[in-house]
């Protein structure tokens, strides 16, 4: 047993936490995000570039900062973070400590030379690549050998948390049963990260030696078939960390516990099973990969991996309303959710996470990786409207409602100025949702990604954009505006909070932050025998909309050239 | 609660609520339509993508489409002497991605089928047909054959959308089709 005098229990919730694994949380959260600063800093300057009338930055800085937007967010302010919520779920939930401390700070040291390596070198002007890197355009040896190192590093990470699950097992800290369905989610996204990791060592590894001259050929295809690998199941490690944040949120808002652990597990599992071959859908309209191929891969793995989301989708929500319906807002359909703390950023950023991920990134989604549909939508402005959508919207205003809670447990201080936390959710929230349906406007129109004049000024043939494609770029801009300024001030508070919030004390405050857990069962709750009803509709509504956002598309394919 | 370990040791036995078993079944049955309308629409729709394609160079490359500017330009167009290539309908025809430009400039016949040839010479490029909004990636060493049967008259842009360096945004190609 671990020596006693290197835990600490939070006089709040009664979590306990092991002062290393704790230290660790708190860094790499703090370096996450500053990596969301920098991101949103960026992304700011890319939304104002791209909207026609302000156009911004030069090209050459455009393709410059827009590489570093993506691998600052999309890579290190969610990894770094996901590390934080890896080592919480392993340590904190089990009642544990963590395995090898030495190791885990070894891999946090990687991890910060890998970030700061690979962002040096963008900045440094000759490694505007874009995140995708794609052979044979190439960037400066030291971009790939910083994701590398950056790489290992998370991967030491991940088996820090592992062999913290193998020392609680066998300390039996958390009792003789299974581990919480929260940090169930986490080993999920643990396993896809370690499946991610070593795919992205096949590729970069290679890439890096043919940059240097050791290897004289990489197959642009090959490339991209592996990049995707690991492109896209890293993007699947935020789905299953966002959806552990959900169950947890919902579990400490509402004291709500699973419909049935049986299925939010088995959900969980089909993300192992099935998310990683969805990379398919980038590689769509790509030269010689069989359709055979591209359906097996986009309708078995993927549309497998959506039926857990699906899940997800009806499990989180139905968790919270049976937990508010047990404790009385038993009335009609929705007075459940009504009664929610809509004030509470923790709440709201999860509901709202919820709501932009499936209905703006999760349609859309699947809309896109269909074989053919693929062809009205690759490489259109409507890619990156879709993944701001899950990634944006869904993964990070979800870590961001965490933060609320978890800084007052960690830091031991009150957020300031909570009039304002109440807002920056919706505000933030809003902001994403518009960002990310105008974009996906624009892309439907035709307009690219990854452009810097839609305009063609000094091309040697001129081409016209539709009007509709300027306004829905100017609305685009307003809308980051508002995103960066909820973004700005969650930084603001969480910042703030830290270094200036009130001191909570050793002991217990006034502001109670965890809910007590809800009798089980879900006897004498409901209408007409269903005992989650409200959630059930809110899901048909879901359903709805999906079957006539898919099929609208197919007609609209229907009216292009023929292609066979 | 889902912080702590399930209130049931042994949970893999607890029956599953109604409302999850329904929305499952109803979720699986939508997974299986959308898995459907793939096949469906290789039998019976008309935009579908063949896997027609082949390990080329660029020398190999550049060389068909040079023998096709050859033999079919009628006109040249802009600044810089674009040839505007008319091959006979049912012909095979080429265009070629490099920094930065689609060449050559294509007149094709409406309700006609042509088969279209694509590659690049350098980097990764992206054919986006506009205002069509069909959109392909172009990959070096790959030369990809797809069947097209443009089904309007009018002028359309090919853009690139696959970024492809600085000048990647003035990367622009014709297609004419009468
Ligand atoms: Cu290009």
């Amino acid at each position: 047993m671990a020596n006693t005098a290197e835990f600490r229990t939070c006089p709040d919730t009664g979590l306990l936490f092991h002062k290393p694994a704790e230290t660790l949380m708190k860094l790499n959260a703090v370096v996450g995000i500053v990596f969301l600063l920098i991101g949103g800093v960026l992304g700011l300057l890319m939304g104002l570039t791209r909207w026609p009338t302000v156009h911004l930055l030069q090209a050459d800085s455009f393709y410059m900062l827009l590489t570093a937007h993506g691998v600052s967010v999309l890579i290190f302010w969610i990894i770094f973070f996901e590390i934080a919520v890896l080592y919480f779920t392993c340590t904190t939930l089990l009642k544990s400590r963590l395995a090898g401390p030495r190791w885990a700070w070894l891999g946090f040291a990687l991890m910060v030379i890998g970030s700061i390596t690979t962002m040096v070198s963008i900045f440094q002007g000759r490694s505007s690549v874009m995140m995708t890197s794609y052979v044979p355009m190439s960037a400066e040896p030291h971009f790939y050998l910083g994701l590398i190192l950056f790489a290992v590093g998370a991967l030491i990470g991940c088996f820090v948390f592992l062999g913290t699950l193998v020392i609680a097992r066998a300390e039996r800290t958390y009792g003789d049963g299974s581990i919480p369905l929260v940090t169930f989610g986490a080993l999920t996204a643990c396993i896809i990260a370690i499946f991610t990791i070593a795919s992205g060592a096949i590729i970069l590894i290679p890439t890096f030696l043919w940059k240097i001259g050791y290897i004289n050929h990489i197959d642009p295809l090959m490339y991209r078939i592996l990049w995707w690998g690991m492109g896209h199941s890293s993007q699947q490690i935020n789905v299953s960390a966002h959806i552990a944040v959900w169950y947890a949120v919902m579990g400490v808002v509402f004291g709500a516990r699973p419909l049935s652990e049986k299925v939010s597990r088995s959900a969980f599992l089909l993300y192992i099973l099935f998310l990683q071959l969805a990379s398919a859908h980038h590689l769509l309209v790509d030269p010689g990969i069989g359709t055979e191929w591209k359906i097996f891969n986009t309708s078995y793995a993927m549309y497998l991996a959506v039926l857990a989301s699906m899940i997800h989708g009806l499990t989180v929500p139905g968790a919270m309303e049976a937990a508010q319906r047990k404790r009385g807002f038993n009335k009609g359909l929705f007075e459940w959710l009504r009664k929610a703390p809509w004030g509470n950023p923790t709440f709201a950023g999860v509901f709202l996470s919820i709501l932009i991920f499936g209905f703006l990134g999760g349609i859309s989604g699947v809309v896109m990786g269909t074989e053919q549909i693929n062809l009205i939508i690759h490489n259109t402005l409507y890619v990156p409207g879709h993944f701001h959508a899950t990634v944006v919207g869904g993964t990070t205003l979800a870590f961001m409602a965490l933060t609320y809670w978890l800084v007052p447990i960690l830091f031991r201080r009150d957020i300031i100025l909570p009039s304002l936390s109440k807002f920056q959710p919706y505000l933030f929230g809003i902001g994403m949702s518009g960002f990310c349906l105008f974009m996906m406007g624009a892309g439907t129109l035709g307009v690219p990604r990854r452009h810097w004049d839609i305009s063609f000024s000094g091309a040697i043939f001129g081409h016209q954009f539709p009007e509709t494609a300027y306004l829905l770029l100017g609305l685009t801009g307003i809308s980051v505006i508002l995103a960066v300024i909820g973004g700005g001030l969650f930084i603001l508070q969480i910042v703030g909070s830290v270094f200036f919030g009130r001191k909570r004390g050793e002991t217990k405050s006034a502001t109670p932050m965890i809910a007590e857990m809800v009798a089980p069962g879900l006897h004498g709750i409901g209408m007409g025998g269903i005992s989650v009803p409200g959630t059930l509709v809110l899901a048909l509504v879901f359903l709805t909309s999906f079957i006539l956002y898919y099929f609208v598309n197919w007609k609209y394919l229907s009216q292009v050239w023929g292609l066979g | 609660m889902s912080l702590t370990p399930p209130a049931e040791r042994i949970w893999w036995n607890e029956p599953i609520e109604a409302v999850e078993l329904f929305w499952v079944a109803i979720a699986l049955v939508w997974a299986l339509v959308m898995f459907f309308m793939m096949p469906y629409w290789h039998i019976y729709g008309k935009q579908n993508l063949s896997s027609e394609a082949y390990r080329t160079t660029p020398e190999m490359y550049t060389k068909k489409v040079q023998a096709m500017v050859d033999q079919y330009t009628i006109r040249k167009e802009t600044t810089r002497d674009m040839p505007v290539v008319a091959p006979p309908a049912g012909a095979d025809i080429y265009m070629l991605g490099r920094l930065w430009e689609w060449y050559p400039a294509l007149e094709l016949e409406k309700g006609q089928s042509y088969r279209l040839h694509l590659s690049s010479v350098d980097w990764q490029h992206g054919f986006s047909l506009q205002p069509e909004n069909i959109n392909l990636q172009v990959i070096p060493g790959y030369e990809m054959v797809i069947k097209i049967t443009p089904n309007k008259s009018g002028e359309y842009s090919v853009i690139c959308n696959e970024y492809c360096g600085i000048g990647h945004h003035q990367m622009i190609g014709k297609i004419y089709v009468k």
